[in-house]
């Protein structure tokens, strides 16, 4: 095996996979991929369900399914795949370095042009959210549970209360139930579902799960495993409201309270950090702080839909393969994106007009629930475009793509993208 | 009039279905949705998606889905009709699992190829 | 028939048999749970106190001292995590300055060394992070930071090796004494002993009250803790203190061995083991803890837990013979510093049972060595070098704490294996970071059953019969044959 590459991809999910294909197609002669586990597909290996590849396959598929359509054609290529395979620490300066281990080789030391991080994201934890109570056991995330269910075959729970209501706790409400468990509700803490509609209807609907919103888990009761949980209804202010308190039999929480991008290497390396998404600061050829090094898929930002994930890492991946050709896009003209009323975060954060093509697609989240809206991109009070919207709401990531054309307009080298409710 | 949510794809459109006027819809914004509204009130489907028991793969339990939508009644006897089936590593992605289930024409088949690694369980 | 059997296994009872097992001794400790370190010795807040907190002239004030010197010797030896950072009790009013200068004599009279009241501007100096409100502090350069139940641990560990017996699940339910011979009746079936010692934390005064001393009581106090994300564990460099009360030493925040910030605890009366943690409670940690350190950012934090404390009805420590039965020993009412204590309470019980007449002759087979692979804290080169020798080394199972599973199939083999989840947390991190476990959780359990040999579903969260898994899907019709 060689010591120096092309493009070096740290992790082997949907969107390193996509980020190593697309980075040999454009051009990139040696390239790399470092998967931690035994398998290639990361999450989707345990999202069983299907939903996926809806907007990149035109075919709805399960994860699995839509995982090994990559892998088939990663083994047709001259990629070179290690397995079992950690990083533990980047070296940025002009070396590039990944360091790494592997049980059969030790402890390696590559050098790449380019690098591409794809480390995913995980799930926050009971300790996150600082549920009081005793600690029994009993109390999973909804990733956790799902892969001791769809991978190991074991059963996790009869009586089940899920907190959060997160794709996977969604997801999982479903799987459960089907398994033969009783889900007794799924609990959130805001006003608005953190998922998909559509897995509120087909997950929570079709089983008659009630969703309850505004409310939360206030106390895990038990000895060595989870007997009773106390829900309570919030204020708009998340705070619970004293004498709403219910108590529910159950041995089971599962907590799908939020997803946070897997930053140890990211900030190990020194990369700017966004507080807003957790993960690194991009630009509009997903390149981080540190030029050579990108991030896509979850580790950036935490998407809804794998499709998402595939494009942005298809772009990220020929980014870095242009990139060890011929470097990075100059700063000259570059653009903050300032996030404006209703609007959580965006990516990328910056822009170098230099750096696009034709046009740039800017993701968000909004941070409400809008109902008829628009989504208003102004420099200073100009305004530079706007796009309508019917409905948008937290759990669904929105797209709108900036032409170049129109990025030529803004001043004072800033964007702001905002929300404004249709009168 | 039955306000729905379109499942179809994740854009989640809100569709609205009049019963009384041959259950015309409105709200989509695609053809499937106008499928899927109709199909909703009339005879509701779903792709059902579980796991069963495998020997000799490097995991105990390989995922299957229903290959088409079946009847959303008939989903917890297609569930049960997994639960005393062994399969043995190595299969492969659309490998069947259950044919014709419950005689509706609609296979269970495997969703991830899995090698063989050893011969225990 | 054993010469001492201990009863207990937390600090003070694994402290005990180490020191037991440098003699010809045939001693063992009786423990309820499957593991020791699992009572108050887990869920404290992991100081080695400097010793200016107790009156002189009380035992406290002499084991808090002379512990604070040994136990640094004895974390390199046995290959603890120590790291001897320092504390400062922070003033905020002329009102403080009274009680930190009682506190510097004290701590004067007692031993300590190096203590120095440092005014304001130096103190910020040493602790950017501090509120402006602090206006000076008692510092005190001896205070350490430790990992207390690896003290547990390594401890009984080397104590197997050297000989000594350990008895996991045997809860203790009688105890009868006929001529000179106790018999303890425990979950384990009875076991004769010579002398016995009372180290049983929060449950002394019921044990006691097994032999008819009743000579005093427990009064359990539970405190709740955050443990906060490595990303706040260099908010300071230092263990900080407020002014003590009446109730204790106050809120503190400190970080930890393991690079994580840990804040608190409050001080609550509570019922024997309700080691559960409050909202009332731990908001009160978080009112308290940033009146110190105003941007603790809580947002991080990646667990809350709470611990309970064994005060006992008498002011100072209970530690020797009891005057209700001969040859019956109690160490009890070790409320804080007694981590600090333990090493030297467990050399001052030695003497204690040599002089009622335990014969003490050097044992050939001690350990009083033991050195553990951490991974981690290895350089590239020694890493590599461990992969080559076991390629286990070259597995990480935990992310977040960079754990191997080698190092996991190590504490499998030492001479206490752990049996559960956090048995192997607490001997190797995994599951300590901000996943706490989502993703190396049921990797840990299947390494477990497969060293131990028994299925998946048998291996508990921490305690026997916390179960993490209920069975297995698509195994219904079976399950119904049975």
């Amino acid at each position: 095996m060689k010591q120096e590459y092309d493009v070096i991809v740290v992790g082997g999910g949907p969107a390193g996979l996509a980020a190593a294909l697309s980075a040999r197609q454009n051009g990139a002669e040696s390239v790399l991929l470092l998967e931690r586990q035994a398998d290639l597909g990361g999450i989707l290996n345990q999202c069983i369900h299907n939903g996926f590849g809806l907007h990149y396959f035109k075919q709805e598929l399960t994860g699995p399914e839509y995982a090994e359509r990559f892998v088939d054609e990663l083994k047709k290529s001259d990629i070179e795949v290690l397995t079992g395979t950690m990083v533990l620490e980047l070296d940025l300066s002009e070396r590039r370095t990944v360091y790494a281990i592997n049980p059969q080789r030790g402890y390696l030391e590559l050098r790449a042009k380019a690098i591409v991080l794809a480390m995913g994201c995980r799930e926050r934890t009971r300790g996150a959210i600082g549920i009081p109570g005793s600690r029994p056991a009993g109390v999973f995330t909804a990733g956790a549970a799902q892969l001791y269910m769809n991978l190991e075959g074991d059963r996790v729970g009869s009586r089940v209360v899920i907190l959060g209501s997160g794709d996977i706790g969604l997801i999982m409400a479903r799987r459960l139930t089907l398994e033969g468990a009783k889900v007794l509700g799924v609990y959130e803490v805001m006003p608005y579902s953190g998922g998909l509609m559509r897995n509120i209807v087909q997950c929570l609907n079709d089983y008659d799960i009630p969703l309850h919103l505004s409310h939360t888990i206030t106390e895990i009761r038990g000895d060595k495993r989870v007997e009773q949980v106390v829900v309570q209804k919030v204020d708009e202010n998340r705070v619970p409201i004293p004498g709403t308190e219910e108590v529910l039999d159950c041995d089971t929480v599962l907590l799908s309270v939020g997803l946070i991008p897997e930053n140890e290497l990211s900030r190990q390396a020194g990369l700017e950090i966004d507080p807003r998404t957790n993960g690194p600061v991009v630009y509009e050829n997903m390149e981080t702080s540190t030029p050579g090094i990108f991030a896509c898929g979850n580790v950036a930002h935490v998407h809804d839909l794998v499709d998402f994930v595939t494009a942005e890492s298809q772009r990220a991946g020929k980014s870095a393969a242009l990139c060890s050709k011929s470097g990075s896009p100059s700063e000259e003209g570059m653009l903050r994106l300032k996030n404006g009323f209703g609007v959580g975060y965006t990516v990328p954060q910056k822009i170098r007009p230099q750096g696009v093509e034709k046009s740039v697609d800017v993701f968000f989240r909004a941070n409400q629930i809008f109902r008829g809206a628009r989504i208003m991109v102004k420099s200073g009070e100009t305004r530079i475009a706007s796009y309508p919207r019917e409905h948008i709401a937290p759990g669904e990531m929105e797209k709108i793509t900036l032409p170049l054309a129109l990025l030529k307009k803004a001043e004072n080298g800033e964007l702001t993208v905002s929300i404004e409710k249709e009168e | 009039m039955t306000e729905l949510v379109c499942i179809v794809c994740p854009k989640g459109c809100r569709l609205h279905v009049d019963e009384k006027n041959g259950y015309k819809v409105t709200g989509n914004s695609c053809p499937r949705g106008e499928v899927y509204g109709k199909k909703e009130l009339i005879a509701p489907t779903r792709t059902v998606t579980s796991t069963v028991k495998i020997r000799g793969a490097s995991i105990a339990r390989v995922p299957v889905k229903t290959d088409r939508e079946i009847p959303k009644k008939d989903i917890f006897a297609a569930m049960r009709l997994l639960d005393g089936i062994t399969l043995q590593a190595p299969v492969h992605v659309g490998d069947i699992v259950v044919p014709n289930l419950l005689g509706l024409g609609v296979n269970f088949v495997v969703t991830r190829s899995l090698a063989k690694v050893s011969d225990a369980g | 028939m054993f010469d001492v059997a201990i009863i207990g296994g937390g600090a003070c009872g694994c402290s005990l048999l180490y020191e037991l097992s440098r003699y010809k001794v045939n001693a063992v400790l009786l423990e309820k749970e499957n593991d020791v370190s699992v009572g108050t010795t887990k869920a404290n807040s992991a100081i080695v106190h400097a010793g200016y907190d107790p009156e002189p002239g009380t035992l406290m004030a002499r084991y808090n001292v002379e512990g604070n010197r040994i136990i640094e010797q004895l974390c390199a030896d046995l290959d603890i995590l120590y790291d001897k950072i320092g504390s400062l009790v922070l003033g905020f009013s002329e009102e403080d300055r009274a009680t930190v200068e009682a506190l510097y004599r004290r701590g004067v009279e007692n031993g300590v060394p190096g203590l120095r009241i440092v005014e304001k501007e130096e103190l910020h100096q040493m602790e950017p992070a501090l509120s402006e409100n602090a206006l000076f502090a008692l510092w005190a350069p001896s205070a350490a930071i430790i990992n207390p139940w690896e003290l547990a641990i390594a401890q009984a560990e080397v104590a197997v090796q050297g000989g000594a017996k350990v008895m996991l699940d045997a809860e203790v339910t009688g105890i009868e004494k006929n001529g000179d011979v106790f018999t303890i009746e425990t979950s384990q079936g009875p076991v004769q002993a010579r002398f016995v010692v009372n180290a049983a934390g929060v449950h002394t005064d019921r044990i006691a009250a097994m032999v008819g001393d009743n000579s005093f009581q427990i009064i359990p106090n539970r405190g709740e803790y955050f443990v906060l994300d490595t990303t706040q564990g260099k908010l300071v460099s230092r263990v900080i203190f407020q002014c003590p009360t009446k109730v204790g030493k106050g809120v503190l925040v400190s970080p930890t061995v393991h690079g994580n910030l840990i804040v608190g605890p409050n001080a609550e009366d509570v019922s024997v083991d309700d080691a559960d943690t409050t909202s009332m409670g731990l908001h009160n940690v978080r009112q308290a803890a940033i009146r110190s350190v105003p941007n603790i950012n809580f947002r991080d934090s990646i667990r809350n837990f709470a611990g309970v404390r064994a005060i006992s009805t008498q002011d100072d420590f209970i530690v020797g013979p009891s005057e209700a039965c001969e040859g019956f020993f109690n160490i009890a009412g070790i409320k804080s510093p007694g981590l600090t204590s333990s090493p030297v309470i467990a050399r001052d019980m030695v003497q204690m049972l040599h002089r009622a007449g335990l014969e003490l002759s050097p044992n050939p087979d001690f350990v009083s060595k033991r050195r553990v692979l951490r991974f981690k804290s290895l350089s590239p080169k020694e890493r590599g070098e461990a992969i080559l020798r076991n390629p286990l080394y070259g597995t990480i199972v935990c992310r977040c704490e960079t754990v191997t599973e080698g190092e996991i199939v190590d504490a499998m083999h030492r001479p206490l294996p752990p049996r559960s989840v956090d048995g192997i947390k607490r001997r190797c991190t995994p599951g300590m970071g901000r996943c706490q476990g989502g993703f190396c959780g049921p990797r840990v359990q299947a390494i477990i059953a497969r060293e131990l040999g028994i299925p998946e579903s048998q291996v508990p969260l921490d305690r026997a019969g916390m179960h993490i898994i209920l069975g297995r899907t698509k195994e219904q019709k079976e399950a119904g044959k049975q």
